[in-house]
């Protein structure tokens, strides 16, 4: 169960959040609203640990994640603007150390089989640079098949993904959120999703 | 444990050998600057002889210092960088196989080459020897706390210049007791002070700067 209470972040002279809580249990989605510049990105890189709230908790089963870094990102998946391949690795080697990093321990016939589902069969011994922006994405988008992460947070995660891509996503979060696991996420289309699970707030209104 | 550290250097390893021209960049900038002395300053075999140990060390560090910028920031602006810090291990750890393969890429070349270098100088062969040793303890000390520059000044505009600026004090010791020792050789007086406090400086770094970089790099990823 991930816990955030009383959350306030300051970028520069502004107030991005401001005592923000909420509670996400097993099995929920957690829609971030919100206009351009409101902090989506910022609450979401917060909650992964990656910026230091101004004040405020981010508890992950009960305790603070800063006294459990190591545990909590066992359990954490972030994806964030950025996707984190390396163009200079093929997907194949992009993917066994995402494995390694993520702790996941999947075999390469697994890895392979991520990829096809992505429908990047055929490329992984290609350099991830020479990939289109959609099938890069694609690259970074495995290790949501790859990992064991209970949490997901993920900024974004429809851009710059096809029709196809786009639905494939939103199969994989549901699965997810089936099997008791927890998700965040920001976008500003509709999301895909079966309602029942999900439940939105919206940053930056008074 | 082992096995994130492995990766991680594999990883360095294969990058480096994809950007070649990065690599060998430090490498012929040694080369270069230690082969232009001679020219400005005159062929006379003795001056050569008494400079040619200061000479090749200012020439490795900046080499080394050349380097540094590239150390985290590729990463960075692709992302990796963020997800070695929210993986499950521990990012000193990752730090630390980052730094020992950027010593691999840049530091050993310039060990290997300097031989030749302190022939060009006209060193005695035991002259040159010294100086290969003291490159070789005094290299990964400047990698190492050339991270903890490189991690602090990651993503800021000038970052390469202001590298310097924090590192080069740091560099100064490693410096004067590296060329000293090779000085103190050749003029036959004992050397193992000299190596000494250099082993000193590498064990420390050794175990302290991987946890100086990665809480450096906490900060600058905010």
């Amino acid at each position: 169960m991930l816990q955030v209470s009383g959350l306030f972040c300051e970028r520069g002279d502004r107030q991005l959040l401001n005592g923000l809580s909420f509670t996400l249990k097993p099995g929920q989605l957690l829609h971030v609203r919100g206009a351009n510049g409101a902090g989506k990105t910022s609450l979401l890189r917060i909650i992964a640990g990656l910026l230091l709230p101004t004040a405020g908790d981010v508890l992950w089963q009960g305790k603070p994640t800063q006294q459990q870094r190591e545990d909590y990102h066992g359990d954490l998946l972030y994806l964030g603007h950025l996707d984190g391949v390396k163009g200079d690795l093929s997907c194949i080697e992009n993917l066994r150390i995402d494995n390694e990093l993520l702790g996941a321990e999947i075999s390469e016939a697994s890895m392979m089989a991520a990829l096809e589902k992505l429908g990047l069969s055929g490329f992984e011994e290609v350099f991830a640079k020479q990939l289109s922006q959609g099938q890069h994405r694609r690259v970074g988008l495995c290790r949501l098949l790859m990992s064991q992460a209970k949490l997901w947070v993920l900024d974004e995660p429809f851009n710059a993904l096809d029709v196809k891509a786009v639905g494939l996503l939103a199969g994989l979060i549901e699965v997810h959120l089936e099997r008791g696991g927890m998700a965040l996420l920001t976008t500003h289309q509709d999301v895909p999703l079966s309602t029942e699970r999900v439940s939105e707030i919206t940053l930056g209104q008074v | 444990m082992l096995a994130i550290f492995h990766t991680i250097l594999a990883r360095e390893l294969t990058l480096g050998l994809r950007r070649k021209a990065d690599v060998l960049m430090t490498l012929f900038f040694c080369v270069i600057v230690a082969s232009m002395f001679p020219l400005a300053v005159g062929p006379e075999p003795a001056l050569l002889k008494t400079m040619g140990a200061g000479i090749i060390w200012v020439a490795a560090l900046l080499a080394s210092l050349l380097s540094l910028e590239r150390l985290f920031s590729a990463d960075y602006i692709d992302g990796t960088l963020e997800q070695m810090i929210i993986s499950r291990h521990p990012l000193a750890l990752i730090v630390f196989a980052k730094v020992v393969a950027h010593w691999l890429t840049t530091g050993l070349p310039l060990v290997l080459i300097s031989p030749l270098l302190a022939l060009q100088y006209g060193l005695e062969v035991q002259d040159g020897l010294v100086l290969v040793a003291t490159l070789l303890i005094g290299t990964p000390i400047l990698s190492l706390l050339g991270a903890v520059g490189a991690a602090l000044t990651l993503g800021l505009r000038g970052g390469g210049v202001l590298i310097s600026l924090l590192v080069l004090p740091l560099f100064v010791p490693v410096l004067i007791f590296g060329a000293a020792a090779v000085d103190d050789a050749a003029a036959g007086l004992v050397i193992e002070g000299h190596f000494s406090l250099l082993g000193a400086m590498l064990v420390s770094a050794l175990i302290l700067t991987p946890w100086a970089v990665a809480s450096a790099l906490r900060i600058s990823i905010e």
